[in-house]
């Protein structure tokens, strides 16, 4: 075998001609707040000649009866079906004639929407945008259509033991919490949606008020606000609900196990953790540099190399962390062969043990605050990725300077500050575990 | 709930099903493409849009090349060649590139396997020195290999809880009887228990050569300085013989096969498997317009964002219809004649051979007439957006000037979207007639065992 090659310095090659911070900052940010509350963020990167928005509205799940679960689903789904002055194909014809895209979803607190185009046809993105949102006719035909499609989506999450894990695994971190609800329903609440409850859902809910759009790509920032506050400047709602008070979550005492069987699979989806900082909590970096070491550096951090490189157990196992508006969960998730969930569960509870009971090592921390700090620009690469980091400023109020900050504020995090949090809501003992498999 | 963060995982396939997404990109700028003197290839794109470069090695080895025995050694090599050098050993390699903020994943197809790494462009000589390692050096420890096998065996269960693998893995091998293409890449259960560590180091060692790589690189660079770089790296890696390919070609299908597949779920899957030519046959690009005219245009990219369907032909017929819940399709760029895959998702009161017989009505009908010219003028346009989309990329160039060599050359990519144009109604309407024919599909059915009762009549085969 060739000996080793002899390490050279770095850098020989290198080009500098891209002059500037590439680091989006308050400098080469554009943010307005129009007239009706909608804020509008953009950016301009001539690199490539299209152009994302996105953005969000304050609906979502949350607002969802019981008995209706996942109409705010369906009402994000059914805006594309037909304006008050375009039937289906129409708005499909205009989009996909341009080989542009837009669509919707929602979550818990907020409905997204993200559209692409080539720059040339920005406006009829933002034109589509604005009769969707606001001139939605919900044509009966349609929205039929759309409840098959949700049923089959329902039928096939059923046989998903991945996401049957993870919903069952909220049922148990959330219980009494409306987190413990899946925003996507079940058969029987999609079954009972009306059309008028999602005129009505409508009505009462979607607005400016809250809302936020980034514009990202070929198009200078200023005539992008002119176009956004152009199509969606005069759109008023009064109906607009405030944000309900979210209660708190109970924390476990101890470990409540849930399992759900999916006949007839191979393989079965373990997944274990407990409630978690939300986006917001001054928790939430030493929380995200903890559960980089615990299960995503390198190869799935020390979960993997347990589960994964030393055991053989499992194609993937590792640890993540879900942090939004509200109360966040943390949990660690592995695919595994149904003969070792117990052995591969031990395994996982062991490492969330020696996780709270001593503190991350210098050069663990020291390497998961690298990989923060280097993957940002990666991140960035894209329009999208671009529009998205924009959103999460607004989104949990990081402040425009937030990326220009961040490899300070991740050096800041010490291995102390990881065990302090790692305490404050992961124990051993006191874990939500869900299963599902055959 | 509000959805997990994804997590990284090292050796991906790329599965056929998933087959060619297509686009590209506006590649104006020149490239520059040499060859080592022990016969690597190299192409290196220079794009200063941002301080990041990326960086891969692509291998002309994947299932193609593996017979009955050793099915799916191709993915094991390649998650082998994540366990470590004596230079970089297990664990020190993953943290370095990591600790840099490093994108990097591996992923093995059909005809090729390829590694890549996306760095900040002031790192990248740390990628380049472990993939010119890497290519000679890897360990192949008995204990990793061992621990792998589980690992592999634990990933391919997981493929099997899904429907559409367990469908896809019999279209497949009821479409190619001869050809290699026959199995999956992850390979048979029955190889992944008995393949053992020479075989593994004999296939590293026949395929992992510089004179069967190529290394693409695009980014934040200055490419004589690169150049000299990746001499100094790999030129001296001696060059090995060809490996011997024993590629055994497919005979004709002379009449129309079907498969079905029992599983759990309710929900019923149809799959339609036309064989098509390889991606160098004139051919391919009236393929490519048919496909987006029957169900969307796909994206070759591997990075960067699609578009929907819903006015593409099959949607109309058998969504708008409510004979099913979604369809989509695609061609695969491949080495030797693969296949072009329509999928459908059948609407909970319908059975597979309504959405059958609808979907062959269709075929018929571009069969006895050419099609609009705008609808070719939109399949057009559709993939230049799809262009411009990847093109925001920088791995996403980088992953082009390799994936393009593996079945073509880079000019195949430069002169996509000028062909795609050039594709006539005529010549769409022949391919129809020509590759979409009863005798040259294999239809698939995934039959759920819990179905509920249709709400609608209809004869049923299924």
């Amino acid at each position: 075998m060739r000996q080793p090659h002899a390490i050279q310095p770095a850098g020989i090659f290198l080009a500098s001609s891209h002059g500037g911070p590439c680091l989006p900052g308050p400098d080469d940010i554009t943010r307005v707040e129009l007239a009706n509350g909608i804020v509008v963020l953009a950016r301009a990167n001539f690199n490539s000649p299209s152009v994302v928005v996105s953005g969000y509205l304050q609906v979502g799940g949350i607002y969802d009866p019981d008995e209706k679960l996942g109409l705010a689903d369906y009402t994000a789904a059914a805006l594309m079906r037909g304006t008050q002055r375009r039937d289906f194909m129409e708005i499909y014809d205009a989009l996909e004639s341009a080989g542009a895209s837009l669509g919707f979803d929602s979550s818990t607190h907020a409905t997204g929407f993200s559209g692409r185009a080539l720059s040339e046809d920005l406006a009829l993105l933002l034109e589509l945008l604005n009769e969707t949102l606001r001139e939605p006719a919900f044509p009966p035909d349609q929205l039929e259509r759309l409840r098959a499609q949700l049923l089959t989506s329902l039928a096939i999450r059923a046989q998903d033991t991945a996401e049957m894990a993870s919903l069952t695994f909220d049922q148990v971190v959330f219980a009494n919490h409306p987190y413990s609800r899946p925003e996507d329903g079940y058969p029987e609440t999609i079954q009972a949606i009306q059309r008028d409850d999602l005129l009505e859902f409508h009505r009462g809910h979607f607005g400016p008020q809250g809302m936020v759009i980034a514009v990202v790509g070929a198009v200078d920032p200023a005539k992008a606000v002119e176009k956004v506050a152009g199509a969606l400047e005069d759109w008023q709602n009064l109906n607009q609900p405030i944000p309900p008070e979210l209660p708190p979550v109970t924390p476990l005492q101890e470990v409540v196990e849930k399992r759900v069987t999916v006949a007839g699979k191979s393989q079965a989806d373990v997944m274990l953790g407990a409630s978690g900082p939300s986006r917001t909590s001054p928790d939430y970096l030493a929380a995200a540099l903890g559960n980089s070491v615990l299960g995503q550096f390198g190869m799935m951090g020390r979960i993997g190399e347990v589960v994964r490189q030393q055991a053989g157990l499992a194609y993937y196992a590792h640890s993540s962390l879900t942090s939004g508006i509200g109360p966040g969960s943390w949990q660690v998730s592995a695919g595994v062969n149904p003969a070792d969930i117990e052995k591969a569960t031990e395994l996982i509870r062991r490492e969330i043990r020696r996780f709270v009971e001593e503190p991350v090592k210098r050069e663990e921390l020291a390497d998961s605050q690298a990989n923060f700090i280097g993957r940002l620009p990666l991140s960035l690469e894209s329009n999208g990725g671009v529009a998205a980091a924009l959103l999460n400023l607004e989104r949990f109020n990081l402040g425009l300077d937030y990326y220009r900050r961040y490899s300070h504020l991740v050096r800041s995090v010490t291995a102390e500050d990881v065990l302090e949090i790692a305490r404050r809501y992961l124990h051993p003992d006191r874990l939500a575990l869900a299963i599902a498999g055959p | 709930m509000n959805g997990l963060e994804q997590y990284h995982e090292k050796g991906e396939i790329l599965r056929a099903s998933h087959t060619l997404r297509k686009s590209i990109t506006l590649m104006t700028d020149s490239i520059t493409k040499t060859r080592l003197a022990n016969g690597m290839l190299v192409l290196l794109k220079e794009i200063h849009a941002a301080p990041i470069i990326s960086h891969w090695v692509w291998y002309r080895v994947g299932s193609r090349d593996e017979n009955p025995g050793i099915t799916g050694i191709s993915h094991w090599v390649e998650h082998m060649q994540f366990k470590g050098t004596s230079l970089f050993p297990l664990g020190v390699l993953d943290r370095a590139i990591s600790r840099e903020g490093g994108f990097w994943n591996a992923f093995t197809y059909l005809d090729w396997t390829t590694y890549f790494e996306t760095m900040p462009a002031d790192k990248i000589d740390l990628a380049m020195r472990l993939e010119a390692d890497r290519m000679l050096n890897s360990l192949f420890d008995p204990l990793e290999v061992a621990s792998e096998r589980t690992v592999i065996l634990s990933e391919r269960l997981g493929n099997e809880n899904e429907p559409l693998f367990l469908l896809g893995e019999e279209l497949q091998a009821a479409a190619f009887r001869v050809h290699s293409y026959h199995h999956e890449i992850i390979g048979d259960q029955a190889d992944l228990q008995s393949i053992q560590r020479d075989d593994l180091f004999r296939h590293y060692r026949t395929y992992y050569n510089p004179n069967n790589a190529v290394l693409t690189v695009a980014g934040d660079f200055e490419t004589q300085g690169l150049l000299a770089r990746i001499r100094d790296l790999f030129e001296a890696i001696p060059a090995e013989p060809e490996p011997a390919r024993r590629i055994r070609p497919e005979p004709m299908q002379s009449g129309e096969r079907r498969v079905i597949v029992e599983g759990p779920g309710e929900t019923i899957y149809l799959q339609l498997a036309h064989h098509i030519p390889a991606a160098s046959h004139p051919d391919f690009f009236p393929l490519a317009v048919l496909d987006s005219l029957l169900t969307g245009p796909s994206n070759l990219n591997m990075f960067g964002g699609g578009i929907s369907n819903k006015t593409s032909r099959l949607y109309r017929v058998l969504v708008e219809s409510e004979l099913a819940v979604n369809v989509s399709g695609g061609l695969a760029a491949t080495i030797d004649p693969f296949l072009h895959t329509i999928t459908v998702i059948v609407h909970p009161n319908r059975q597979a051979d309504q959405v059958l017989a609808a979907v062959e009505r269709e075929i018929g009908r571009l069969q006895e007439a050419p099609p609009p010219g705008e609808e070719l003028a939109r399949a057009v346009k559709q993939a230049k957006a799809l262009f411009a989309y990847g093109s925001e990329s920088i791995t996403n160039q980088a992953f082009w000037l390799g994936f393009s060599e593996m079945f073509a050359s880079y000019e195949w990519f430069t002169q996509y979207l000028d062909l795609l144009a050039g594709v006539t109604p005529e010549a769409v309407q022949r391919v129809a007639q020509a590759y979409f024919r009863p005798q040259n599909r294999v239809v698939g059915i995934y039959l759920p065992s819990d179905r509920r009762p249709a709400r609608q009549d209809g004869d049923s085969l299924t």
